[in-house]
């Protein structure tokens, strides 16, 4: 099961062998999954981490972009067999591939971003998802005129109800009487890269009046983002900063630093202070947030942005708890 | 009235999703009718959809993104020719490999060209088909009901939408009203007959294979430059074996196929509709449920109501002259 899941998030997987090898021998991978790494969104964000280390250290990375379910593990395996001093596993699909490697190369070390995998030489990067979602719902209850909002997911999973429920907390905070309609693509992988039943699926919230819509649901928000565009509602990116993509509709994107996650798991291997164990992301650690930039200045008010400023203070403070899925 | 305009707003859905699959059953009609089995609708479909997308990208117009479509549509349906009517191969195996080598061929060219991820650019403005909407739709929607239906439901749709429609009633006019369609279904049902009437049974299925690569292209490029915006991996996602499944529903003949195919786009309009809503009675209904909704419904009916469909007598079979 967790196998079809990592398929669908555009998952990438980074591995970082290293550790104990002199910074000359220091030979960083990552690990790309299916949606490559110029997907626009989480793997994308992973290849920038990844560049930017390379910028500050001048140290090549080794990195595969697998586009075959049966290629993950053997790109894993492949990594550590060539020295990689760690190797970075982009998305929870690669959970599998990295226990496989992990326990075969004992003494390279291995991060998984969005997915826990118990081993001694692995780190487990996650992220406080229902954090930044609720920051972007009280953006949409505020943005809605209708007092009703959307969300769109890709597959039915776990971790997608973990944003939904977060970005449902956020519209109810902001406004109590608002009503959030909520639409899964799919229940199979092929709901990450279906942007025509996206649009579909928008369409139909737009048809029942709402004029917001928060999408996490991969190559599927594009779709969606484009029924938006076409629409002149107001949509939300998720992952990277999509507002590019229509600038004037996007409202805002809830951003994921899948990118400083990479670039710390290199970083501190090369400086022999990276820990296996599990990291939590959250706002706190500024590990997710909300996009602020030149494409939707024009749409996002000051009043929106004081107002998540306002409870993202509140949640790091613990005065606002937000519930994550995982933990119900 | 909410629920009256929930219903039209429901079949305004079913429209837009039917068009692609009432093009590419037409153009699996053709085909089948002439005795040539054809499961690569859905490759064929993947390629238009490819091909319009990049050209629409490049050159900036939609209309040349329609032509390169059919262009490559016909290319590959050429090819199934070529396979399958000339050197007499498995029509079966034919097809599955154009849909194998396009779904692979497709995002690689795609990565190459753009390097973002097997995907096209965005398409936006003139290269994309944008709805029309029909004259007085606007002054129309204050008059109760037919107004309504009018600017909702009939208007406002892109041009390929309109096409499919008109598609439907040429399609059966050609097969059952003209000599050419009275001799693309006689190569289908006995074609040594037609060979004796001193007909090319060969030529005849060429002919039957370029309408059927001709539909399938605009087919695709619906897909990605009028429902979509450009061109995602696996785009089709079924859509041309769901096609071939209403061509068999519809017993081959045009108007039910249509309205299978319609039904199919019904169903999965009403599923996204009904994800999340609490119904009288049995409460909310959980998201596996209500996906699978079309298929049982799918299984139901073939089972139950559609009865025996009889297919052209001489499908799959390769003609080769008795000497």
């Amino acid at each position: 099961m967790i196998k079809k899941i990592a398929i669908g998030l555009i998952a990438a997987a980074a591995m970082t062998v290293g550790g104990l090898a002199q910074a000359e021998d220091f030979k960083p991978a990552i690990v790309f999954d299916m949606g490559g790494k110029f997907d626009k969104s989480f793997n994308e964000a992973g290849y920038n981490g990844a560049e930017e280390f390379k910028k500050k250290t001048g140290i090549e990375y080794m990195d595969f972009e697998v586009t075959q379910v049966s290629q993950r593990a053997q790109a894993t395996e492949r990594m550590a067999r060539k020295g990689a001093s760690i190797v970075v596993a982009m998305g929870f699909a690669q959970a599998d591939a990295v226990k496989a490697a992990a326990m075969a190369h004992p003494d390279t070390k291995f991060t998984i971003i969005d997915m826990v995998v118990d081993l001694p030489n692995v780190q487990s990067v996650i992220f406080r998802e229902e954090q930044g979602s609720f920051l972007v719902g009280i953006a949409a209850a505020m943005a809605s005129k209708t007092g009703k909002v959307g969300f769109i997911g890709g597959m039915d999973i776990p971790l997608i109800r973990k944003f939904a429920l977060g970005y449902k907390e956020g519209v109810m905070h902001a406004n109590p009487k608002a009503e959030v309609i909520e639409n899964m693509t799919g229940t199979t992988p092929s709901a990450w890269n279906d942007p025509t039943k996206g649009g579909e699926l928008a369409q139909s919230q737009f048809d029942r009046g709402a004029d917001v819509i928060f999408a996490a649901a991969g190559g599927t928000g594009i779709g969606v983002y484009q029924t938006a565009a076409d629409s002149e509602k107001f949509a939300i990116g998720v992952d990277s900063n999509q507002d590019y993509l229509h600038p004037g509709t996007m409202l805002t994107s809830m951003l994921k630093r899948v990118d400083v996650a990479v670039n710390d798991a290199f970083t501190s291997a090369k400086d022999g202070t990276w820990q296996p164990g599990i990291k939590v992301l959250g706002l706190k650690e500024n590990g997710v947030g909300f996009s602020v930039d030149q494409w939707n200045k024009n749409v996002l008010s000051p009043e929106m942005i004081a107002a998540m400023n306002k409870a993202r203070d509140e949640i790091i403070s613990g005065k606002i708890k937000v519930t994550n899925y995982m933990d119900r | 009235m909410e629920t009256f305009q929930i219903i039209v707003l429901l079949l305004d859905a079913t429209l837009r999703v039917a068009t692609p699959l009432v093009l590419a059953a037409l153009a699996g009609m053709f085909s089948e009718r002439a005795g040539v089995v054809d499961i690569g609708l859905e490759g064929k479909m993947l390629g238009a959809a490819f091909a319009a997308a990049t050209v629409a990208a490049v050159s900036g117009s939609a209309w040349v993104g329609l032509c390169a479509g059919i262009l490559t549509s016909l290319m590959l349906s050429s090819l199934h020719a070529y396979a399958c009517v000339t050197h007499k191969g498995n029509q079966v195996v034919s097809g599955m490999a154009i849909n194998i080598v396009v779904a692979g061929l497709a995002p690689t060219l795609g990565y190459a060209w753009f390097r973002m991820g097997g995907q096209t650019p965005a398409l936006n403005g003139d290269s994309r088909f944008r709805g029309i909407v029909l004259p007085f739709a606007e002054a129309m929607r204050d008059v109760p009901i037919i107004g309504y239906i009018y600017a909702e439901l009939i208007s406002g749709h892109n041009i390929i939408v309109y096409m499919a429609a008109a598609a439907v009633p040429i399609t059966a006019w050609i097969l059952y009203r003209t000599r050419f369609g009275l001799r693309v279904r006689a190569v289908g049902e006995n074609p040594h007959a037609v060979d004796t009437a001193g007909i090319q049974v060969d030529l005849m299925r060429y002919k039957a294979l370029a309408v059927t690569g001709f539909l399938c292209g605009i087919a695709g490029t619906y897909l990605s430059t009028a429902h979509g915006a450009g061109f995602i991996r696996d785009m089709t996602a079924g859509k041309g074996y769901l096609a071939l499944a209403a061509l068999i529903f519809g017993k081959w003949k045009p108007v039910p196929t249509m309205f299978a195919c319609l039904l199919f786009a019904f169903t999965d309009a009403v599923q996204a509709r009904l994800q999340g809503v609490a119904l009288p009675i049995v409460g909310e209904i959980p998201v596996q449920f209500i996906q699978a909704l079309p298929y049982i419904l799918t299984v139901l009916l073939l089972a139950g109501f559609v009865g025996k469909a009889h297919p052209p007598k001489a499908i799959g079979e390769p003609y080769i002259k008795e000497r």
